[in-house]
C-alpha cells in the first residue's frame, strides 16, 4: 500500500486488483472445493430468497404458508434461514470485506460515470436489483448458482442461461452507457 | 470413491455451516480481488473496455471443470453425487435475459452486490435490496407465473447428452473455447481501449 501526501493529509491509495486469470483459478477452487466437500456448488440469490422467505414468515406467518413461493422455504417447520446458502453469503460479506480491507479498497461511495447523478445511480441499483430478483428465481440461480456452478459441471440449463444472460446485457449495454462512461 | 464427503456422512449439517461460511468467505475474498465489488468495473465488461468478468469467471469455470473431471476419473469424487440444477429451459432463457438486463442497468449480480456493500458501495447495497423487493414482487405474481415456471421441463440434463460428446472429449473443447476466447478477449480490449480514448481526445 503505498502513502501518498497531498495537502499535508495523508492517503492511503488502493492496490491495482488482482490478474483476472489468477482471481479466476483462484474461485474455480474455492468452487471445486465446494463440489468435493459438499457435494454441491457455490450461489448468492437463494440465500436472498430465504432470508425472504424468513421475513415474510416473521411478519405473517398465515400469508407465507398459504403462497407457493414460500411454501418451498417453510417445509418441516425449520427456520429457512438454517439454509447453507444464509451461511455461505455471511461469508461472502466477510470475505469480501477482508480484501477489501487489505488492498485499502473498503471505502465509501457510489459507483457511476462522471456524467450521472447519485440519485439516478441508487435508483438503477434498485431498479437492476430487482430484475435481477425476477430473473434468478425464473432461471433457478444466478451467476453463482448457475453459470458459474452449473457452468463447471457442464449443465445444459446453465449454459443456456449464462448465454442469455451476456445476450441481454449487451443488447441494453448502448442505451445505458451514460450511467458507466 | 470417498467425496464428495458431506454425502459420505463424514460430518454434520451443524458443521456444514461453519464450511459453508468458510466457502463464503474464500469466494467473497477472490470476487474482490477481481475487483467484482466495483460496479463500473463490471459493467465495462459490456463495452468491451475490460473484459475481467469474462476473463475470472471462463477462468474459474475451467478450473473446476478440469478439477471435477480429473477427481472424477481418478475415482476420487462421484460427479453424479453433486447436486445439479434440473433444467427448464425457457424460463431459464428468459430469466437468464432479464438477469442480462438487471446486470447492466444495476450494476452488480447478487454475488457481486454484496461485497460491494460489504466495501462500502451505497449502490451495491441498494442493487442489495432491490434483489429483495423483486423476489418479492415475483412471489406475489407466483400463482399466475407458476405454469410458465415449470413449463419446458427437460431434467437433469448435461451438455455432453446434448451436444452427443463425451465427458473428456467435452472437457478438452471447453478449454480450447475458453484459451480461444482470453486470446480474443486480450485483443478487444486493446482495440476497443484505444478507440475510446481517440474519442474523447476528438472531444477534447
Amino acid at each position: 500500500m503505498e502513502k501518498t501526501k497531498n495537502n499535508g493529509h495523508i492517503y492511503l491509495s488502493p492496490k491495482p486488483y488482482s490478474n483476472p486469470y489468477l482471481a479466476g483459478i483462484g474461485l474455480g477452487l474455492v468452487l471445486l472445493a465446494t463440489f468435493v466437500i459438499m457435494g454441491r456448488g457455490l450461489g448468492a440469490s437463494g440465500a436472498f430468497s430465504a432470508s425472504l422467505a424468513a421475513l415474510v414468515n416473521t411478519i405473517d406467518a398465515e400469508f407465507a404458508h398459504n403462497n407457493a413461493f414460500y411454501q418451498s422455504y417453510l417445509e418441516g417447520n425449520s427456520n429457512p434461514l438454517r439454509d447453507w446458502l444464509v451461511f455461505e453469503v455471511l461469508g461472502v460479506l466477510f470475505g469480501g470485506f477482508i480484501s477489501g480491507i487489505l488492498a485499502g479498497r473498503v471505502k465509501y461511495g457510489i459507483e457511476r460515470g462522471p456524467n450521472f447523478t447519485d440519485k439516478k445511480r441508487l435508483l438503477f441499483a434498485f431498479l437492476g436489483g430487482s430484475l435481477m430478483g425476477i430473473g434468478a428465481k425464473l432461471a433457478r440461480g444466478c451467476t453463482s448458482g448457475q453459470a458459474l456452478t452449473g457452468g463447471a459441471l457442464l449443465n445444459f440449463g446453465s449454459w443456456a442461461f449464462m448465454l442469455s444472460v451476456f445476450a441481454g446485457a449487451y443488447m441494453l449495454a448502448y442505451f445505458l452507457r451514460r450511467q458507466w462512461r | 470413491m470417498i467425496a464428495p464427503f458431506y454425502k459420505f456422512d463424514l460430518f454434520s449439517e451443524e458443521f456444514s455451516f461453519i464450511i459453508a461460511f468458510l466457502i463464503g468467505i474464500g469466494f467473497g475474498f477472490f470476487l474482490e480481488r477481481a475487483g467484482f465489488g466495483s460496479a463500473k468495473k463490471l459493467a465495462s465488461q459490456f463495452y468491451f473496455t475490460d473484459l475481467a468478468v469474462f476473463k475470472v469467471m471462463f477462468t474459474a469455470i475451467v478450473t473446476a471443470m478440469i478439477g471435477v473431471y480429473y477427481l472424477s476419473i481418478i475415482g476420487i469424487l462421484d460427479y453424479n453425487l453433486i447436486y445439479r440444477n434440473e433444467t427448464f429451459l425457457v424460463p431459464q432463457i428468459v430469466g437468464g435475459l432479464i438477469l442480462g438486463f438487471g446486470f447492466i442497468i444495476g450494476g452488480y449480480c447478487p454475488g457481486t452486490s454484496l461485497v460491494a456493500a460489504s466495501t462500502g458501495k451505497l449502490d451495491g447495497l441498494f442493487f442489495l435490496f432491490g434483489v429483495i423487493a423483486g423476489t418479492f414482487g415475483l412471489s406475489l405474481i407466483f400463482p399466475i407465473i407458476e405454469p410458465f415456471y415449470y413449463s419446458t421441463a427437460i431434467g437433469k440434463l448435461n451438455l455432453s447428452d446434448v451436444l452427443l460428446i463425451p465427458y473428456g472429449i467435452l472437457v478438452f473443447a471447453v478449454v480450447l473455447m475458453a484459451l480461444a476466447g482470453f486470446i480474443a478477449a486480450e485483443w478487444a480490449e486493446k482495440r476497443f481501449t484505444q478507440k475510446t480514448i481517440e474519442v474523447k481526445d476528438e472531444k477534447n
